[in-house]
């Protein structure tokens, strides 16, 4: 049985990837990935993964590898951030149309410019529609419990997709914590060896990537779409079914405190924690606030959100992106969208922050919920506002 | 010159793994080159093929042309997918997930495809050593999407995006030398070919295969439509290229070079020019100007072979 044991996030998230056994890791240096691929390179070179690690020379390539590697039905892992995301940002497509089971981390990162190495949510914004499942974890733990998970879904012949595990860069990424890696007994009784369909085989020939004519585009496209709605239902199972076996339990959307509240946040990834506390200590004040956290990005949960927001007066969003001339959170905007034709429905505040690696403390989300509360009521002329910001 | 009609197609391998019924132009060089390749290729091969002629013209959904296990995904990065299925199936082989045979892993793309937008990628495998043949099927220029110029297009010659004119001899730069480029990279194997001479072609490709480590092959193929020629002046035309030194058949093995199409007089290059429309705007000195330059380049090529031998 593994231990608990304090270790490096990214570390950690290496170690998940040698219990899962991979085959291939294709990957090219970025901050703030460069822990989880370091160590894998150092679990090859010391032989303890027995898998083929490329050091492509660009993302570009790692992702296009990950695309060869998995298609010859191999298990596939990268991770990037920031620019690497935007570099492989065509692949993503294609990986996803060809329901090739790559699993990549995310160690999410500012997109330039200004050149900005720390972390929030724009690069994974940026390939909200690239139809990759994606998920985003909030401490060390999760990071390693949703790696082994991705595999398992990635991979599952019922999914075929591949899956974006979304960790904070730094703020999570370079973070030392108490984290119980499973061992590769332990994954092994969880996540079965891969059974890719159709791989490419010289002894029975299959054509990827054709091209499609406007005649049978829109059907493939349509095809895609029911494949990822259809993959819901079997990421809730994986889910489940890891936690039966190792006793920690995931879901779409988590709920900390939300019993009677009136008022909920929500947020996403290791700001969670952060907001945690901004909760109690509200709570501690009678203040009937909650927050919730959205775990699956994609496919979109939208029956339990519109559950966990019933009789819900407010919401307040914070995004770690934001999208420039339109909306502002690009989270908000989507939750709006999930709301807007339902009868009983909470006002949505926008609120866009933490950019770039900024903190924002415990007394910052007392501030966003406070002013969240005041816009509900009163209205306000912007469609969102920008927390913290000097003008 | 042999009358190869007569005796190649009796000793070329009868085994086809691009079957007839695809899109190819009439006259299309390319095409065949690919066929000949795929002759001495056989079937325990997997191909990527970046996006292009050979790709558009052989895949449409739900039909393809090949009948070995094929795969498109993107334009500039056939190279890094290659590299992935070769280490998909290594690691899969090591670990007894599959059983050890020698597939091989060919990557095929277009002059545009590995002299520009794929470089990055075919550089970055070539250097990391894959085991896999590279092949160009170089055509000079963008012809899939109008015929338009790539850094493979020859000086001189009229694309639409580098239209001769008054201010304008067309293309302005010389023609990119990627057999070098892919020599620099030291790899065991690189070779040019052109499908006007079919029995060099297949050996070429055989040995590209059969090398361990990175094998490049740049398959010079005359294209009507882009060139503007008529459709049967393929071969010719391939075969004036190496005459009249335009394009040089040579091989390179672990650094060692072999001319191995030397004719004993050069023939005067605008004897392969003017069947071609792109190039029919140039003057007679410009012409010779063209020809002075490539007569240097390939008494270079030859020193290269000579000081070594």
């Amino acid at each position: 049985m593994a231990e608990r044991a304090g270790i490096e996030t990214s570390v950690a998230i290496g170690d998940a990837v040698k219990a899962a056994d991979a085959d291939v890791i294709a990957a090219y240096p970025i901050t703030p990935q460069t822990h989880i691929v370091e160590h894998l390179a150092e679990l090859v070179a010391n032989g303890e993964l027995d898998a083929e690690y490329i050091p492509v020379e660009s993302e570009h390539s790692a992702m296009s590898a990950c695309l060869g590697s998995a298609a010859a039905g191999a298990r596939t892992f990268t991770a990037s951030a920031g620019q690497g995301i935007e570099l492989m940002h065509e692949v993503l497509y294609v990986a996803s149309a060809m329901r090739l089971p790559i699993v990549m981390a995310v160690t999410n990162r500012a997109v330039s410019s200004p050149l900005s190495v720390w972390g929030d949510h724009s690069d994974v914004m940026s390939c909200r529609d690239v139809g990759w499942i994606q998920v985003f974890v909030e401490n060390g733990q999760e990071a390693v419990d949703h790696t082994i998970c991705a595999f398992r879904i990635a991979e599952d012949n019922n999914v075929l997709l591949p899956v974006m595990v979304n960790l904070d860069g730094f703020h999570l990424s370079h973070v030392i914590e108490p984290i119980t890696v499973p061992d590769r007994e332990e994954v092994e009784k969880y996540l079965p060896p891969n059974s890719y369909p159709l791989p490419l085989n010289p002894d029975k020939p299959v054509a990827m990537g054709d091209f499609a004519p406007p005649f049978i585009f829109t059907e493939a496209k349509w095809a895609q779409e029911m494949n990822i709605r259809k993959s819901y239902d079997h990421i809730i199972k994986a889910w489940q079914e890891f936690g039966e076996q190792f006793g920690r339990h995931y879901h779409p959307v988590e709920h900390y405190r939300t019993e009677g509240a009136t008022t909920l946040l929500l947020t996403m990834g290791s700001f969670s924690e952060t907001a945690m506390t901004a909760i109690d200590s509200m709570r501690e004040k009678g203040e009937k606030v909650g927050l919730i956290r959205l775990r699956l990005w994609r496919p979109f949960p939208f029956e339990e959100l519109r559950k966990a927001l019933k009789g819900v007066d407010t919401l307040v969003v914070l995004d770690r992106a934001i999208s420039v001339g339109g909306p502002g959170g690009p989270v908000a905007s989507e939750v709006k969208a999930a709301l807007y034709n339902q009868k009983d429905r909470p006002s949505v505040v926008s609120f866009v922050g933490g950019l770039g690696g900024r903190d924002v403390t415990r007394e910052g989300f007392e501030t966003i919920i406070n002013r969240g509360r005041e816009i509900a009521e009163k209205g306000s002329e912007n469609e969102f506002e920008i927390h913290g910001v000097r003008e | 010159m042999i009358n190869s009609s007569v005796y190649v197609p009796r000793i070329l391998p009868e085994l086809e793994s691009f079957t007839p019924g695809h899109r190819a132009c009439v006259g299309c060089g390319e095409v065949l080159a690919l066929r000949l390749a795929f002759k001495a290729i056989g079937r325990d091969a997997i191909v990527a093929n970046a996006t292009g002629c050979m790709e558009i013209i052989a895949s449409q959904l739900p039909y393809t042309n090949w009948k070995v296990p094929w795969i498109h995904t993107l334009f500039e990065n056939t190279a890094a997918v290659a590299s992935g299925i070769e280490a998909g199936l290594k690691a899969k082989m090591r670990k007894g997930h599959l059983p050890r045979r020698d597939t091989r892993v060919v990557a095929i793309a277009g002059d545009g495809g590995t002299a520009d937008i794929g470089f990055q990628a075919l550089s970055g495998a070539l250097e990391r050593g894959h085991n896999f043949l590279y092949i160009c099927f170089d055509n000079e220029g963008y012809m899939n999407t109008g015929i338009q110029r790539s850094s493979a297009t020859p000086y001189g010659a009229t694309t639409t995006t580098s239209p001769a004119g008054k201010q304008s001899i067309g293309q302005f730069t010389w023609k990119k030398d990627m057999p070098g480029i892919a020599v620099a990279h030291n790899i065991p194997y690189v070779a040019t070919a052109c499908p006007s001479y079919p029995v060099d072609l297949i050996d070429k490709v055989k040995k590209g295969v059969e090398t361990k480590g990175p094998a490049y092959i740049h398959i010079f193929s005359g294209c009507p439509t882009g060139w503007g020629c008529a459709s049967d002046l393929t071969i010719k035309l391939g075969r004036l290229a190496v005459e009249t030194g335009a394009f040089p058949i040579y091989e390179v093995e672990n650094g060692r070079y072999t001319v191995n199409i030397t004719p004993e007089k050069l023939k005067p290059v605008k004897d392969y020019m003017k069947p071609q429309r792109r190039f029919r705007h140039l003057t007679e000195d410009a012409v010779k100007e063209i020809e002075k330059r490539l007569r240097e380049e390939y008494h270079k090529l030859l020193e290269k072979a000579e000081c070594q031998s």
